[in-house]
């Protein structure tokens, strides 16, 4: 079944296309990851999917539900892990959990069991009565990460998940989004080929809000001729400047 | 439900920050005791404790629009509201949320100041009750400025406005440390145009049992408020529609 059907999308802000004419399918449990330089148009391709930002031209269907028209129904089946670690930073990492379920309306009960499943799940047991501005880069991210989770969505968009976390930190949030995977359609933008190369089912590389290839990290590096997605990632963004 | 959860959020945000306890109740008691000892060795009309302290529980208000602008602010900058605009929450969700810890805050602050004024010898009397029921719209008002500075201002620059030109404000033209008759002329009817002695003097009139004079000050600052709010919450949708 098809989760994300993209047809048309474009963004412009004055003389600025930022993101053109993107034309895409993501299948349901499917992880995509979508790469490119800073500028490429990645985070306003999420941010138009998860309805923060309007489009300027064109649709994309989420489990059916327009993001023009279903703004309110595509809200209530997605989730969003923004780039720099959204919590509430006078709150307990329990605290921020009960906030998101208090807004999704959840019983007393099911948030409850929902806040203990996650806490177990990203392991955040040992800091669950600690400040969020308290924890450690790698936590805060786990928490931003366990925040979006306990919505039960099925579509979670990740923006740079990893971004400023060290070696351990990355390769334990790895593992998470490993276990995620075939569960929930996940929608990962990052600037490390390494990790998109580890976890995506497919990839799309973008550059000036375009999309220049999109297809699995074997079926890209092979048809560069490259033996890694950094060296495919080079040569298809070098190529497309000429 | 997603208000009052979100609400719940923003007091405890609020309340967890230790300075801005120091500001709520400790401003207020200092305040007091500072004025009431300069009564104490040289008696002066305007620092009777009767007249000081409405005045005090109104000048405590103007920390409120600190409060609200400084967490809308720091919320509008990071990527916690982007994580909250993706969810089903409605713009009145927002505005209900940010406004609704306030009030609690504000009558504890009155409370305090109440109680401390009593301690320094102010009458016990149903007046007092009454005074903290006519500091909601005082709040209200106060708290709408912090909505509209939070929704347009960085947290740097709330800070400048709501923390240090809007307490100023607050405190010239609001006749709770000087007499304003005694300045007379363009600033006595400057000050007469703005909210901040009406506030004022509609807590002493209640205080003072002078029922008569307090529903011509309360349509001012009624006034100022719905204004007041009706444009924070114009900004604060544009400013999520920009987002």
């Amino acid at each position: 079944m098809i989760a994300i059907k993209i047809e048309g999308l474009t963004k412009k802000y004055k003389d600025l296309v930022a993101v053109d004419n993107l034309n895409l399918t993501i299948n349901e449990g499917e992880l995509f990851s979508l790469l490119g330089v800073n500028g490429a148009g990645k985070t306003t391709t999420i941010k138009m999917l998860s309805c923060l930002t309007q489009a300027t031209s064109g649709d994309a269907f989420l489990l059916g539900k327009s993001i023009k028209s279903d703004a309110s129904e595509v809200k209530s089946i997605i989730a969003v892990s923004p780039q720099e670690t959204a919590v509430a930073p006078a709150l307990t990492v329990y605290e921020n959990l009960e906030l998101i379920c208090g807004i999704y309306g959840f019983s007393k009960e099911k948030s409850n069991s929902k806040i203990n499943e996650l806490i177990s799940l990203l392991s955040l047991d040992s800091v669950k009565k600690k400040k969020a501005s308290k924890l450690s880069g790698g936590y805060a991210r786990r928490l931003s990460i366990a925040m979006a989770l306990i919505s039960e969505p099925r579509i979670l968009f990740l923006d740079e998940p990893t971004l400023g976390l060290d070696v351990i930190a990355r390769s334990d949030l790895w593992d998470i989004i490993n276990a995620l995977k075939g569960k929930i359609t996940i929608i990962l933008t990052t600037h490390y080929m390494e990790e998109a190369e580890e976890l995506s089912d497919r990839i799309g590389i973008m550059k000036n809000g375009k999309l220049l290839i999109c297809d699995t990290p074997k079926a890209i590096k092979s048809q560069t001729n490259e033996e890694t997605i950094e060296k495919a990632f080079i040569k298809v963004v070098k190529e497309a400047e000429k | 439900m997603r208000m009052l959860t979100f609400a719940k959020r923003n007091f405890k945000e609020i309340i967890r920050d230790p300075l801005n306890l120091c500001f709520l109740f400790g401003f207020p008691v200092v305040l007091l005791l500072l004025l009431s000892a300069i009564q104490a060795n040289i008696p002066v009309s305007m620092f009777e404790i009767e007249h000081l302290s409405p005045g005090i529980a109104v000048f405590g208000l103007a920390f409120m629009s600190l409060f609200s602008a400084t967490l809308i602010s720091k919320d509008r900058q990071s990527s916690f509201m982007h994580r909250l605009y993706t969810t089903p929450m409605k713009p009145k969700d927002f505005i209900f949320g940010y406004t609704i810890p306030l009030i609690p805050i504000a009558i504890a602050e009155g409370i305090a100041t109440y109680i401390f004024a009593i301690i320094l010898g102010l009458e016990i009397s149903i007046n007092i009750i009454l005074s903290l029921l006519l500091l909601i719209p005082i709040a209200l008002l106060y708290i709408g400025i912090g909505l509209l500075c939070g929704s347009v201002l960085n947290d740097k620059q709330v800070g400048g406005i709501c923390g240090a030109l809007l307490t100023n404000l607050s405190a010239w033209f609001s006749g709770i440390w000087f007499d304003l008759e005694l300045v007379g002329g363009a600033f006595k009817k400057i000050s007469y145009a703005l909210p901040f002695v009406h506030s004022v003097e509609m807590q002493r009139a209640v205080i003072s049992g002078n029922y008569s004079n307090v529903l011509p000050h309360l349509i001012w600052v009624l006034a100022y408020a719905i204004i007041i709010i009706v444009i924070a919450i114009y900004l604060f949708l544009r400013q999520m529609k920009n987002q």
